[in-house]
């Protein structure tokens, strides 16, 4: 288990240096420029000078390099330095927006917050209302509350967000004004009062996204459970004499679970790759507006920093995933 | 008697209570939605006009324009005219006195040198300044005494007003910014987003693309304002969604550039708790001719350039028809709604400059159809005219753009029913106007015979944006595609023109000269085939008091006097 773990997470190296050349490369080749937005009203010469300030006039190579270099060593020596107070990445440039001359860096810790709160709770609720649904459903296959339930994932799956989002704000924003329609992401919780006014800010972004992952995640619940069901050892639980509970929530659930928390432990990066349609609709400024307002502008060291950490989060959850294989099945074992 | 003296006291004392007891930072919050967030609060490095609009609630230049589009003081004395002797006679140097007394918002004098080094700043060649067209031709910048800055010109400057004029060149101050020359100008994340200013408000958090906080400048040279204690300026979403967070739900006071289709706009207004402004500056909606030949049958390097003049386009009187067979006011309604109006000019205002030119306001199918006959294009067998075996077919590119696509499709049908064949394009709005010379699609390469995009200029002089149609600024494989005048229009008569208006001073006779120079453009040649003159669209809550939308400078220019209607 060791050695597979370890060769595992040597093999990640090669390929995130590879993924990170193929995301700067397609961003090199993908058409656009991080000076498009500038008005007409501003001089070819002005706008010549800007894209020297912005260090464009050099090659690719000489770019990816410089990149690779202030992601793998100058933006480390920086989290030391605010860790420990010292002085190491002193005077080193640092992966700098094109948009607004911040470091990368702290744009993104500055809004990994918002997205955690939003899309990380969105996802708790989505996963732990899909799992009772997933495995009630297929228990009482094709009753009323299963019919339902295919029903409402159903709904949850083809309707996009951006839909139920803006009809959410129709009815709870616009028209019951219960909920605000505008995130905003400076309200603090002191107190039972303004919990209650981030209760309800959240409400709506939660509730979209919720029923969105709910609806994936009960569809395989259910699918799993209906798959282990109709086992044998199922048949011969019960003819031991013991209890529906015991049969449907020990011997089935277990097995069950295990491709489902796959599934799940592979979503776990998409929650930090934010939800780029929700937060835009309501304007909860995290992860996902960043990398979408990024792209429409042609901030590359931003979307090129974004796009690598949602790879290693990847490429790591999916290690994570493999290992849990091992622990949840015992038959499965790598050595 | 005396009870008539009282009874008059007390109604003056009520009438002018409004004013009299108006005090900083009464009215509570102020909430600014800007669908396009803020980026950085230094103009210096990015010319968005999100970030430009949102800085000026902290910093200030010299003098600003007003919603008619005169120069007023800001922060001087008064505005150096010829006459009050603030512009030299030769119209080399302007000088400009700093109001004495006035304080930066962390309460240090504000003198010339801080002019001085805001000019420095913006024109270090390492510093990539976004607004160096502002400080364009300038020899010197010199401070006389603490109070009075001089700048001198390498040749006579007609209009003077561009450097410390407008929101796009505000003051720096110079100890907060003196380590952020040059190259070093992007290293200063504190400054630029927390600049120290003369403002209204000063910045107490600044969160790039998602929101800025402000609170009143305690500073400020007016002690009775700004009215208005705090404001956030939020960012994100669509221009829909921003205007609804005013006109429907009124979690919003203001919302800046609303531009949603006319029908949308009336339905939120029935919303009943805000009202949508606009004013119009200059941004006119066009279609330009292609002048030269973007035939992909030519070879790269000849392609699209002057050497090849365009086999349909050259003849003026298929650019008329073109002209001829569009309904503008249809399109206004269409795209803009009060937003918009029909317009024949490239230059709509300032009203001295805005040509009587109206001739193109009424569509006239046969005319356009009669003018295509006397041209020589006869209607071939599937209703598409032909001369000489060559089919009347244009390619008419644009950028994606809603509003763009629909005037695309109805364009396209009206220039069918005059025997046009027209195929549409509709290219990303970052390639089309990213100036990449590699790309075939930007609007500089022009590889289509028409296109239509929108443009306007900075300020109220029209002088830079005629002087863009001169011979030597088409866009080339010799200059890398670079070059404003797109159509590869070229008329010595026109280039003559270009360098007298540079050489005029006098205001009445610049008008003149740059109605001429639009007219050559427009109804003359048909060269640039104007549509539509898009005003500013905003939305603001109706208990928000104060707001006059101004076009020539920031939108946000009067925020100071900006109060709650109780």
């Amino acid at each position: 288990m060791f050695t597979f773990a370890l060769r595992r997470f040597l093999i990640a190296i090669p390929t995130l240096l590879i993924i990170s050349l193929v995301i700067f490369l397609l961003l090199e080749a993908a058409p656009g420029d991080p000076l498009g937005e500038v008005p007409l009203t501003v001089p070819p010469e002005v706008k010549e000078k800007m894209r020297a300030a912005l260090g464009l006039d050099s090659a690719w190579f000489v770019r990816y390099f410089l990149w690779l270099k202030q992601f793998f060593w100058v933006e480390p020596l920086n989290l030391v330095d605010y860790l420990f107070n010292t002085q190491y990445a002193e005077g080193m440039q640092r992966v700098i927006s094109f948009q607004s001359r911040q470091p990368v860096m702290q744009i993104i810790a500055q809004r990994v917050p918002q997205t955690l709160t939003v899309v990380g709770l969105s996802y708790l609720i989505g996963v732990s209302i899909a799992l009772p649904i997933g495995i009630y459903s297929a228990y009482r296959q094709y009753s009323w509350f299963d019919q339902l339930g295919t029903f409402i994932s159903m709904v949850g799956f083809s309707v996009p967000t951006f839909f139920t989002g803006v009809v959410l704000i129709i009815i709870f924003g616009v028209k019951l004004q219960w909920f605000p329609s505008i995130y905003d992401t400076m309200h603090r919780v002191t107190d039972w009062q303004s919990f209650l006014v981030q209760v309800r800010q959240m409400a709506m972004p939660v509730m979209v996204l919720s029923l969105y992952n709910a609806a994936q995640i009960s569809r395989f619940m259910r699918s799993s459970m209906l798959d282990n069901l109709n086992q044998d050892y199922v048949r011969t639980a019960r003819a031991k004499g013991l209890t529906e509970k015991v049969v449907v929530l020990v011997h089935v659930l277990r097995n069950s679970l295990i491709p489902v928390v796959t599934v799940i432990a592979l979503g776990v990066p998409t929650i930090f790759g934010g939800a780029i349609i929700t937060e835009q609709v309501f304007k909860v400024n995290g992860l996902g507006q960043q990398l979408i307002t990024s792209i429409h502008s042609n901030d590359m060291p931003m979307v090129m920093t974004l796009t690598f950490i949602f790879a290693i989060l990847i490429v790591t959850f999916n290690l994570i995933a493999d290992l849990l294989y091992g622990i949840l099945d015992p038959r499965i074992r790598y050595d | 008697m005396k009870l008539k003296t009282a009874l008059l006291g007390a109604v003056a004392t009520l009438a002018f209570a409004p004013a009299a007891f108006a005090e900083r930072g009464t009215d509570g919050e102020v909430k600014i939605i800007y669908w396009q967030a803020v980026s950085t609060l230094n103009p210096y490095l990015s010319s968005g006009t999100k970030d430009v609009e949102a800085a000026s609630l902290v910093i200030e230049p010299l003098a600003g324009f007003n919603e008619k589009g005169e120069v007023i003081a800001r922060l001087v004395t008064e505005v150096p005219t010829v006459e009050n002797g603030g512009v030299s006679a030769d119209l080399t140097s302007i000088t400009w006195r700093i109001k004495p007394g006035l304080l930066w918002s962390d309460g240090t004098p504000v003198t010339a040198n801080d002019a001085v080094f805001t000019a420095n700043y913006c024109m270090d060649p390492a510093g990539g300044c976004a607004q160096l067209a502002r400080y364009e031709g300038i020899k010197t910048v010199e401070a006389l005494d603490d109070l009075t800055v001089k700048i001198t010109y390498n040749e006579p400057r007609p209009n003077p007003y561009t450097a410390f004029v407008g929101a796009t060149s505000p003051l720096l101050q110079a100890a907060q910014f003196a380590n952020c020359m040059g190259a070093a100008a992007s290293s200063c994340t504190d400054q630029n987003f927390a600049p120290i200013g003369t403002g209204p408000f000063r910045v107490t958090e600044f969160r790039t693309n998602d929101v800025v906080q402000m609170e009143a400048n305690p500073n400020y040279r007016d002690p009775a304002k700004p009215a208005f204690a705090t404001v956030t300026v939020k960012g994100g979403g669509e221009a829909a969604a921003a205007a609804r967070a005013v006109m429907e739900t009124g979690e919003y006071d203001y919302a800046w550039n609303t531009q949603i289709s006319p029908e949308v706009q009336g339905q939120m207004e029935a919303g009943g708790k805000g009202e949508f402004i606009y004013a119009f500056g200059t941004l006119v909606e066009r279609i330009e001719m292609n002048m030269t030949d973007p035939s992909p049958s030519l070879p790269e390097g000849e392609r699209a350039t002057v050497a090849h003049p365009h086999p349909i386009l050259s003849d003026i009187r298929v650019r008329r028809a073109l002209s001829m067979a569009i309904d503008r006011d249809l399109l206004v309604e269409i795209g803009y709604g009060a937003a918009g109006r029909a317009t024949c000019n490239l230059v709509p205002a300032p009203e001295m400059f805005a040509s009587d030119n109206t001739d193109c306001l009424v569509q006239d199918v046969e005319g356009a159809k009669a003018l295509l006959e006397e041209a020589g294009w006869k209607v071939g067998a599937d209703g598409v005219r032909e001369k000489d075996g060559m089919r009347l077919k244009l390619l008419y590119q644009t950028s994606v753009n809603a509003v763009r696509q629909d005037f695309q499709s109805i364009i396209k049908q009206w220039w069918n029913d005059i025997g046009v064949e027209v195929e549409l394009k509709a290219i990303d709005g970052s390639v089309y106007f990213g100036g990449d010379a590699g790309s075939p699609d930007t609007f500089q390469k022009f590889y289509a015979d028409v296109e239509m995009y929108a443009n306007n200029f900075d300020g109220t002089d029209p002088e830079p944006y005629l002087a863009q149609y001169t011979c030597d600024k088409a866009p080339s494989p010799a200059t890398q595609w670079q070059g404003e005048n797109v159509n590869r229009y070229c008329d010595p008569a026109y280039d003559a023109l270009v360098v007298e208006l540079g050489r005029t001073g006098e205001i009445s006779k610049r008008a003149e000269l740059a109605r001429r120079m639009n007219d050559m453009l427009t109804k003359d040649t048909m060269t640039i085939v104007p549509l539509v003159d898009r005003g500013r669209l905003s939305a603001r809550s109706l208990s928000l008091g104060g707001v006059v939308l101004n076009t020539w400078d920031s939108e946000l220019w009067n925020v100071s006097d900006w109060y709650r209607v109780k």
